[in-house]
């Protein structure tokens, strides 16, 4: 990007300021439209929502009234709500977890150059690509519960590779069927974290190692006092953007599980359930709530970006 | 990166030729390993899409087909090829619409400094965030009201308006490294906004229009949920053709699976084709925190 | 850079121009020569029921033209979202499908489907259509519907030749799901998975036969008007039995639909199945003959009471063409309609004069329970309950497959009827 800018303009000290006082005019007008569209389709919608949440509409008909937050409580004392919470927080973690340590790990295996490397990182990759209802499909099979006799998916391929006892009841066990649902979503997304972990690896100048290196450092200090911190801005991106997909979750229970299967409930789901059966009021309430937690994860992230807007 | 380069001061402490044998040895055994275990579902679609009827059940799921048929795929391209067509037409606009309203967002958002600029962008931010369950139920009549015709015309409107918090971060982050000085440069020559916009940053921004339109593509590509709500099966993207290939309730396994590997293919061309760029372009500074 | 902006322009203007056209084909016309029936049969057995009425249709309504509005997917659950949707928006499709009874209920509270009761008596369907599925149809005190066929729910599918393997005689008879209970075990105890069954939705509609089996029809009725508590010891000890029953079941059922269940009875791999006559088609689609390759009976402990669920199709409010639905519906009611499309689907037809002559054996057999027995609503399939009693049922069942809890299910089932019976 840096080759198109003319030489005379590169300076050793960068000022990355912006152009402020008068002449506002033009931009504010160019970025209006955007504001606007998102002004009536995200917060706009937000509150039209918070607001059927506080009705009392259960039916296809029109609202009864207006309800508070009975809603709510409704939900918080549901126990299928609590189960559904607490399976979306499982999801999220393994979720987590899964692919900031698969994508570290494959971004560290491939970051000095290798042989077939476009190759590995074009398999790693590829995943991304797939939508979870066309993996869903496959997933359905791999994931399928019977064991022994009639086993079936990775069940039969454990027991075929005679590792028969990691075969599980997969997604249908009642207390952690849900992280069965995170292994496709690992298999689809850890290649993107090895992506962004790599363009990180590769952000680090060679200078800096061999300067550790020169130091004296060993590989383990050159790890967690160059390049660890150097990555932790990617890392906190990963975890920003895989923790909010995780929070959404819900096409690839579709398309594996079902809508009504019990294990693997997720407000997601139930809201859907809501949402069908008319009873609009739970269905937003729902909604209000994934929001809540979703917002929980993000306003801190958005408000030191704000900061660091201002810095500007 | 070689050892090579390495100063002869680093090498003695560089251990010996043998462990170094052994862990090149592993590190491919691991990429290798790894590539298998990515590609086991991919071996399970390919190769059930090829099975007869009788043969491509779950029981059958490791093993070759008997006869390799191709009557799965015709099946699946006789449910998901008019939907194909009309995903194109849907994706197609909406990212390209997208990210130019992204780069110009983007610019407005890392050149200029005026009232409420932050909050602005941070506003916009926090859309892209949103569990669009949020707002289904009032998206839902609002697009109604609207008037926007069911199925293409709304999801290309949808994917617009919703993808427009990442494409402006994208942008903007890609923008913000750009020096100030050129901009100012090209006002001082007397051009207005849209002018230096076409003319110093526009050139520069293809890396970034890359990632952009990968992503957008992509995301709308496959998306579900909207597809689920605003369009049928009838006037509907190729995610909702698939989805009511593979679930009936007669289940036609091959087809299905040849129909997920139809509905994947324009978008792992993609990925293929620029997957280079997508890393490249992540590194010029667009998704980095 | 001109040239640059202004390619980009062009090429921006003719992708929309590219996009509005290859919309612009699809627009629905809605012209009044134009009748969109909206269902969810998109294939199989049903989509060939309904090319039969088609054909019928076109013959009896030359100058009128069937649009197919069917929308498949999670057996009709995407097809009810889709509906509701344009059913709010104000767009309906000419006529819909809905399940005949109480799963009406909600169209009607909402105002969304006409009272048919003065079609009724103009078209003379009153005497058409037998007294107790007249009975079963009236909904707040007015018919909302015209059926198009009949299924039977409490059906026992079996594989004489797996019975025999586990030394059971293929034609014995069993008058209650104890002694029933008792042979199933021994097959069990040979490998063989005695009952084959699949995902919630089906485990709703064993249910449903278990209560209908150990209550009996009086006291099954009562549970959807009140009479017959929940709570109480019958409904307790039915749910003993189910869960019996569940445990004799496949494991991996959470993952499978009925026509894999019933593939199980027809592979041999499973000795029985509960599911509703729509299984026949799936029987003879692989050429088996009844009898000899399989067999069909009440299931234990309901012989004498027919189950019944009906298709039927409505007349939506502000529809876009009145007189079509009305043609729609009258090619519905009429004989030859019924006759063809029963035929196909592998139902029966809800009008007393079809004629039936050539239907398939399992059918006759159908057709002489229909007229003999005492007439029950389906559960699982919207005849007995609103949709949302049967969506909070249907949580309660999902949940006992998990973590077979028996208590929590019949606290499940009070809470659903508390929540939802009618006033």
């Amino acid at each position: 990007m840096s080759s198109t800018v003319p030489s005379a303009v590169k300076r050793p000290r960068r000022p990355k300021g912006r152009i402020g006082g008068h002449g506002w005019v033009a931009p504010v007008l160019l970025i209006l439209p955007t504001v606007i569209v998102i002004g009536v389709f995200v917060y706009g919608l937000i509150g039209a929502n918070i607001n059927t949440s506080l009705q009392d509409r259960h039916t296809i008909g029109p609202s009864q009234g207006f309800a508070g937050l009975e809603n709510y409580r409704d939900l918080f004392t549901d126990d299928d709500f609590i189960y559904s919470l607490r399976n979306l927080l499982l999801y999220t973690a393994t979720f987590l977890v899964g692919t900031l340590c698969l994508g570290f790990l494959w971004a560290w295996l491939l970051e000095r150059k290798s042989r077939g490397e476009s190759l590995f990182r074009a398999i790693y990759l590829f995943p991304m690509a797939v939508s979870f209802v066309a993996s869903g499909v496959v997933w359905r099979w791999l994931l399928n519960n019977a064991e022994g006799d009639r086993a079936s998916g990775l069940n039969r391929l454990f027991e075929s590779l005679h590792l028969g006892f990691l075969a599980n009841p997969w997604w249908t066990d009642e207390r952690w069927g849900i992280l069965a649902i995170a292994v496709p979503a690992i298999w689809q997304l850890s290649g993107y974290v090895m992506a962004l972990f790599l363009a990180g690896f590769r952000g680090i100048p060679e200078e800096l190692r061999e300067a550790a290196r020169m130091d004296g450092a060993s590989e383990w200090q050159l790890y967690r006092h160059v390049i660890f911190p150097q990555l932790s801005p990617v890392a906190l991106s990963a975890i920003i953007i895989i923790g909010h997909m995780s929070l959404k979750v819900f096409d690839l229970i579709m398309a594996i599980a079902g809508q009504t299967n019990y294990t693997t409930q997720v407000p997601a789901t139930q809201m859907w359930i809501e949402f069908t059966r008319g009873d609009y009021a739970k269905s937003a309430a729902i909604g209000t709530v994934l929001l809540v937690i979703v917002a929980i994860l993000i306003v801190p992230y958005l408000v030191s970006t704000y900061r660091q807007e201002r810095r500007r | 990166m070689t050892t090579d380069a390495i100063p002869a001061a680093v090498a003695t402490r560089i251990p010996g030729e043998r462990s170094r044998g052994i862990w090149r040895a592993v590190k491919y055994i691991l990429l290798i390993g790894f590539a298998l275990v990515v590609l086991l579902p991919a071996y399970v679609l390919f190769v059930t899409s090829f099975k007869g009827l009788g043969d491509a059940t779950p029981a059958n799921a490791w093993k070759l087909p008997e006869s390799w048929e191709t009557a799965g795929w015709s099946r699946a391209w006789e449910q998901l090829g008019p939907a194909l067509g009309r995903t194109f037409a849907m994706v197609i606009p909406a990212s390209i619409i997208s990210s130019v309203l992204g780069s110009m967002n983007g610019f407005v958002l890392s050149k200029w400094r005026f009232p409420g600029a932050d909050v602005v962008f941070t506003l916009i931010l926090f859309g892209m965030f949103i569990p669009y369950q949020a707002v289904m139920v009032p998206l839902v009549q609002l697009m109604g009201n609207l008037g926007v015709p069911n199925g293409i015309p709304s999801l290309i409107v949808l994917h617009v308006v919703y993808g427009l918090p990442i494409t402006t971060l994208i942008f903007r982050n890609y923008y913000a490294a750009v020096p100030v000085e050129l901009v100012e440069a090209a006002r001082v020559d007397g051009a207005g906004m849209l002018r230096t916009y076409a003319s110093i940053i526009l050139p520069i921004s293809a890396p970034a229009f890359v990632v952009v339109l990968m992503w957008q593509f992509t995301s709308a590509w496959n998306d579900y949920l909207f597809a689920l709500f605003f369009s049928t099966s009838r006037n509907g993207p190729v995610t909702i053709a698939l989805n009511f290939l593979a679930s009936g309730q007669l289940q036609d396994y091959s087809a299905s699976m040849a129909g997920a590997l139809i509905a994947s293919v324009p978008t792992l061309i993609i990925y293929i084709l620029l997957g280079r760029y997508f890393v490249g372009g992540l590194m010029a500074g667009s998704v980095k925190g | 850079m001109n040239a640059t902006r202004k390619a980009l322009a062009a090429g921006l203007a003719a992708l929309s121009l590219l996009a509005v056209s290859a919309c612009g084909s699809d627009s629905e016309s809605g012209s009044t020569d134009e009748v969109e029936v909206f269902t969810w049969w998109a294939e199989g057995s049903e989509k060939a029921g309904l090319d039969a009425l088609v054909t019928v249709f076109d013959e009896q309504n030359p100058d009128l033209k069937f649009v197919n509005g069917a929308v498949a997917g999670g057996a009709g659950s995407d097809a009810k979202n889709v509906l509701q949707s344009r059913l709010q928006n104000g767009e309906p499709p000419a006529t819909f499908q809905a399940h005949a009874g109480a799963e009406l209920t909600d169209y009607i509270n909402a105002g969304q489907i006409e009272d048919l009761t003065d079609l009724y008596e103009e078209k003379g369907w009153n005497e058409h259509f037998p007294e107790g599925l007249l009975e079963r149809l009236k909904q707040d005190g007015g018919i909302y519907s015209v059926p198009s066929n009949i299924h039977r729910a409490n059906v026992l599918w079996a594989n004489p030749a797996v019975l025999k393997k586990a030394g059971i005689e293929a034609d014995t008879t069993y008058d209650s799901l104890d002694a029933w209970i008792a042979d199933l075990k021994k097959i069990k105890a040979k490998g063989i998975i005695p009952l084959s069954i699949a995902t919630d939705w089906t485990q709703v509609h064993l249910l449903e036969t278990v209560l209908l089996a150990d209550l009996g029809a009086e006291a099954y009725n009562g549970l959807w008007d009140g009479t017959t508590d929940w709570g109480g010891s019958e409904v307790e000890a039915a749910i003993e039995d189910y869960s019996t029953l569940l445990s004799l079941t496949n494991t991996d059922r959470q993952g499978l639909d009925w026509p894999d269940a019933t593939q199980l009875v027809i592979d041999g791999d499973a000795a029985y199945n509960i599911m509703g006559d729509w299984a026949e088609a799936a029987f003879q689609e692989q050429k088996k003959t009844l009898g000899t390759d399989y067999t069909a009976v009440p299931v234990p402990g309901t012989d004498g009471v027919f189950d019944f669920l009906a298709d039927s199709f409505t007349m939506p409010v502000d529809g876009p063409n009145p007189e079509g639905t009305e043609a729609w519906l009258e090619t519905i009611a009429s004989d030859e309609g019924q006759v063809a499309f029963n035929k196909a689907k592998g139902s029966i037809p809800a009008s007393t004069t079809a004629d039936t002559a050539d239907f398939g054996e399992y059918q006759q057999t159908a057709i002489k329970s229909w007229g003999e027995d005492e007439i029950v609503s389906s559960l699982a399939h919207g005849a007995a309950t609103s949709v949302n009693w049967l969506t909070d049922i249907t949580a309660a069942v999902a949940k006992f497959g998990s973590n077979n809890d028996a208590a929590e299910l019949q606290d499940g089932l009070v809470e659903a009827a508390e929540d939802n019976k009618p006033e």
